[in-house]
């Protein structure tokens, strides 16, 4: 294996990792302030119970996501000194702003939220929780405005010594893409804390206890999850694919499958990409949808990779397609499951159906594949570029770091990060096995707290 | 004036994080040692719980503003110092994992492994970040782009071509490591009671000995690895000061502990760190990465300083994040003022 390829391994496989905690870290900050202000306006402790619950999941899911996230930062110049040199007057800036602005916020408030309840006031407690969700949110906006500048290049010049600097602070971080992909990738945020949430609630009803507790999440996981995976799908989601199509061309079309430019293209749901011969091999295609989704008519013409030299293809072209594929069609499952869950909860009969508890108690690893897949087709789609159209992932990795050296490290993390995933595991089925009722006195003056 | 002011903003990140993480990795440390019952370990472990992440976000932010402001030496030290700082991530990971798990399993011989992991973990940190302070005063062979890659050790001289262990840089880990457990032990003091905090002054009195020895040996040292650490002080003989301040925060570290004041000898030991790190960082000035080799082609200032609208935009939000920053920090520490309380959280 090159360098390049362990180097870009070595950020993918950090990143993936440490982005199964944040996205839930993010959906659940916003579903316990609604927890918070039920529990704050009707002063009833089963809510107040229910959201320590929460807050207990999310210190643990916290705790892994800040200890797999100061290795991202870190890696920029380990890994990828080169780039961090010419862009680091860019980049840099949100990435710094990063932890200046949400993470001294949400660590001060998280600390005050889970040790302090007995010091401040309710009321005080309450605004905890806010903080610590705008805290987390924050941080999602200036990861997002980072990535946004890569895939989408904006408000920058090019110094004689090849360095970027910023032209308009504002536009940089009002840059469209990366609103665009905020909306989109926090409504995936709050997804997967909303499935994650009703799975808990199903599993407890199924098991027949802690009922009380167990509606209450599958109300919030429910009546969450229905507006977040149709927003998800409609409008987050349709505009980022549209600003794709225009901005990355050649991405959109490795996304789809579309070798060949066409008028009136068809969408692909199924196949496999043929690198070779390209075309894809045993499609399942539905006609003209692609040209509306993406124009609006069924009679536009959608660039095929044959307009683009082939060293602008994305580089991993079958990866890129699945990873669409998968997060798309778990997208369309979303809908269906939290509709038809949403429906049962009016109707009063959702606690009752077993099939739909389970649907749901199942479903909840797929919004986690969904995250991920969605971050592999962003990121493979800006392929071959590490900066889109200015410079080449194989111009950015750092030169001094041998591709063994990288190998080592990679395979180090690969390790620990299958340790920590077992100690989360553990940890996460003792707080839910053990539920959001009061400890006992007796493990009380024991536990650590 | 930029450049500057860009350097010593970086600079007083990196004493807010020593400074801050730095007792709660001297907790670590010592509770290894100090702590007999569960009652005390919790405690003790109480006293950092609401802050230590918080604290570990300094080195974010310094790692940041170190990004935008410098990105060459970001660039360059990340990658050049590969190894140490892989591992530094392990034990970070590590530490943080250690402390949050041995609150939820209650099973002996498992938290007994937890907290020797947290507690050898800290106490190779706080040696990793002496050790890597003393690589950046010593310098490292830069090639003609400005980077390099040092091996973990070569024959431990800090000549030309030094590996990240050698006998100076071993000085420096080892005076973070008595210095930040020092540190803990102050802060231990301050914050829990009974027979654990009298244990807890009991052990300044010695680690504050050889802290001090140590501290004149790697003054001594450091004008020997690099005699042009000491041109910024003879050009402007007032900076004499700094070396002056590490004196005088020593001694009022011992007084006052002596005394029973522990506040007050926890916040001497504040600035005998804030001492040591700007004395450091004054030796160096301008010059932010010195090349073993040949000192025409160290990393300066000028040569690594980001362009004037980055800077200007930069202290603009930086100057308004960090004040609400600080005051976050205020707030919570003002919280959670007092004895640590074991059971104070839901959590």
């Amino acid at each position: 294996m090159t360098a390049e390829i362990i180097h870009r391994l070595h950020f993918a496989f950090t990143i993936t990792f440490h982005y199964l905690f944040p996205q839930l870290t993010m959906g659940l900050a916003l579903l316990i302030v609604v927890l918070k202000t039920v529990a704050l306006r009707t002063g009833s402790e089963t809510w107040d119970r229910a959201a320590r619950f929460w807050g207990r999941i999310f210190a643990i899911n916290f705790v892994f996501g800040v200890v797999t996230g100061i290795p991202m930062e870190f890696e920029f110049g380990t890994n990828w000194a080169r780039f961090s040199r010419l862009s680091g007057g860019v980049i840099g800036q949100p990435l710094a702003m990063e932890g200046v602005f949400s993470f001294f916020l949400e660590s001060a408030f998280l600390g005050l939220f889970l040790y302090g309840e007995r010091r401040i006031s309710k009321l005080m407690h309450w605004f905890s929780a806010v903080m610590v969700f705008l805290g987390s949110w924050i941080s999602g906006f200036f990861i997002i405005v980072t990535d946004a500048w890569m895939q989408h290049p904006v408000s920058y010049t090019r110094m004689p010594d090849g360095h970027f600097e910023v032209i308009s602070f504002w536009q940089l971080l009002m840059n469209p893409w990366g609103l665009l992909q905020y909306m989109h990738n926090m409504t995936g945020a709050v997804v997967t804390g909303s499935f994650v949430m009703a799975a808990v609630g199903a599993f407890y009803l199924l098991e027949g206890r802690r009922e009380d507790y167990a509606r209450i999440f599958l109300k919030v996981g429910v009546i969450a999850g229905v507006i977040s995976s149709i927003l998800i799908i409609f409008p987050t989601g349709d505009l980022a694919g549209k600003y794709v199509a225009q901005y990355q061309p050649a991405a959109i079309a490795a996304m789809e499958g579309l070798f060949r430019t066409e008028t009136g293209a068809g969408i692909v749901l199924m196949g496999q990409p043929n690198e070779e011969t390209g075309q894809i091999d045993n499609p399942i295609v539905v006609n003209d949808v692609l040209s509306f989704l993406i124009y609006g008519t069924t009679k536009a013409e959608v660039k095929g990779l044959d307009q683009f030299p082939q060293d602008q293809w994305p580089t991993a072209l079958p990866l890129l397609f699945y990873a669409y594929h998968i997060m798309a069609g778990l997208g369309t499952w979303f809908v269906l499951l939290m509709v038809v869950a949403a429906l049962l909860l009016w109707r009063g009969r959702l606690f009752t159906s077993r099939w739909a508890l389970w649907a749901l108690l199942l479903s909840f690893p797929l919004p986690y594949i969904a995250n991920t897949a969605g971050w592999m087709t962003a990121e493979l789609g800006r392929q071959p570029w590490l900066i889109y159209g200015l410079m080449r992932t194989s111009e950015g990795f750092s030169s001094t770091v041998s591709a063994s050296n990288g190998l080592f490290t990679l395979i180090g993390f690969m390790g620990l990060y299958a340790l920590l995933g077992l100690l989360f595991t553990v940890l996460i089925y003792r707080e839910i096995d053990h539920g959001p009722e009061p400890k006992q006195p007796a493990t009380e003056s024991v536990a650590a707290d | 004036m930029m450049g500057f002011l860009w350097f010593w903003l970086v600079a007083v990140m990196i004493v807010g994080y020593v400074v801050l993480d730095g007792f709660d990795l001297g907790v670590g440390v010592l509770h290894l040692f100090l702590v007999r019952t569960e009652a005390e370990r919790s405690a003790t472990l109480a006293s950092i719980g609401p802050v230590w992440d918080g604290n570990e976000v300094w080195l974010l932010a310094g790692g940041g503003t170190l990004y935008f402001a410098f990105p060459l030496l970001y660039a360059s030290a990340f990658s050049g110092f590969y190894l140490p700082l892989m591992i530094v991530l392990w034990l970070l990971i590590l530490r943080g994992v250690s402390l949050e798990l041995r609150n939820h399993i209650d099973v002996g011989v498992w938290r007994a492994l937890l907290d020797g992991v947290f507690g050898f973990a800290s106490a190779l940190l706080t040696i990793f970040y002496g050790a890597a302070l003393a690589n950046v005063l010593r310098g490292v062979p830069l090639n003609a782009d400005g980077y390099f890659f040092l091996p973990l050790w070569t024959n431990w001289q800090p000549g030309v071509l030094p590996g990240i262990l050698d006998w100076y840089t071993v000085i420096g880990g080892l005076v973070a490591l008595v210095a930040l457990t020092l540190h803990g032990a102050l802060w231990l003091s301050l914050k829990v009671s009974g027979d654990l905090e009298q244990r807890a002054r009991n052990v300044v009195s010695p680690l504050w000995l050889i802290l001090v020895a140590l501290t004149v040996v790697s003054l001594f040292a450091t004008i020997a690895v690099r005699p042009a650490s000491l041109d910024n002080y003879f050009h402007y003989p007032v900076t004499f000061i700094v070396p002056v301040g590490v004196i005088a925060s020593l001694a009022a570290i011992q007084l006052w502990n002596r005394n029973r004041q522990p506040l007050k000898a926890f916040l001497a030991s504040c600035l005998y760190l804030f001492f040591m790190l700007a004395g450091a960082c004054w030796g160096l000035y301008p010059v932010l990465l010195p090349d073993s080799t040949r000192a025409a082609n160290d990393i300066t200032l000028t040569r690594a300083i980001s362009g004037p609208h980055t800077l200007a935009v930069g202290l603009a939000w930086w100057l308004v994040g960090m004040a609400l920053a600080v005051g976050y920090v205020v707030f919570v520490y003002s919280r959670f003022k007092g004895k640590a309380d074991a059971h104070a959280g839901s959590h």
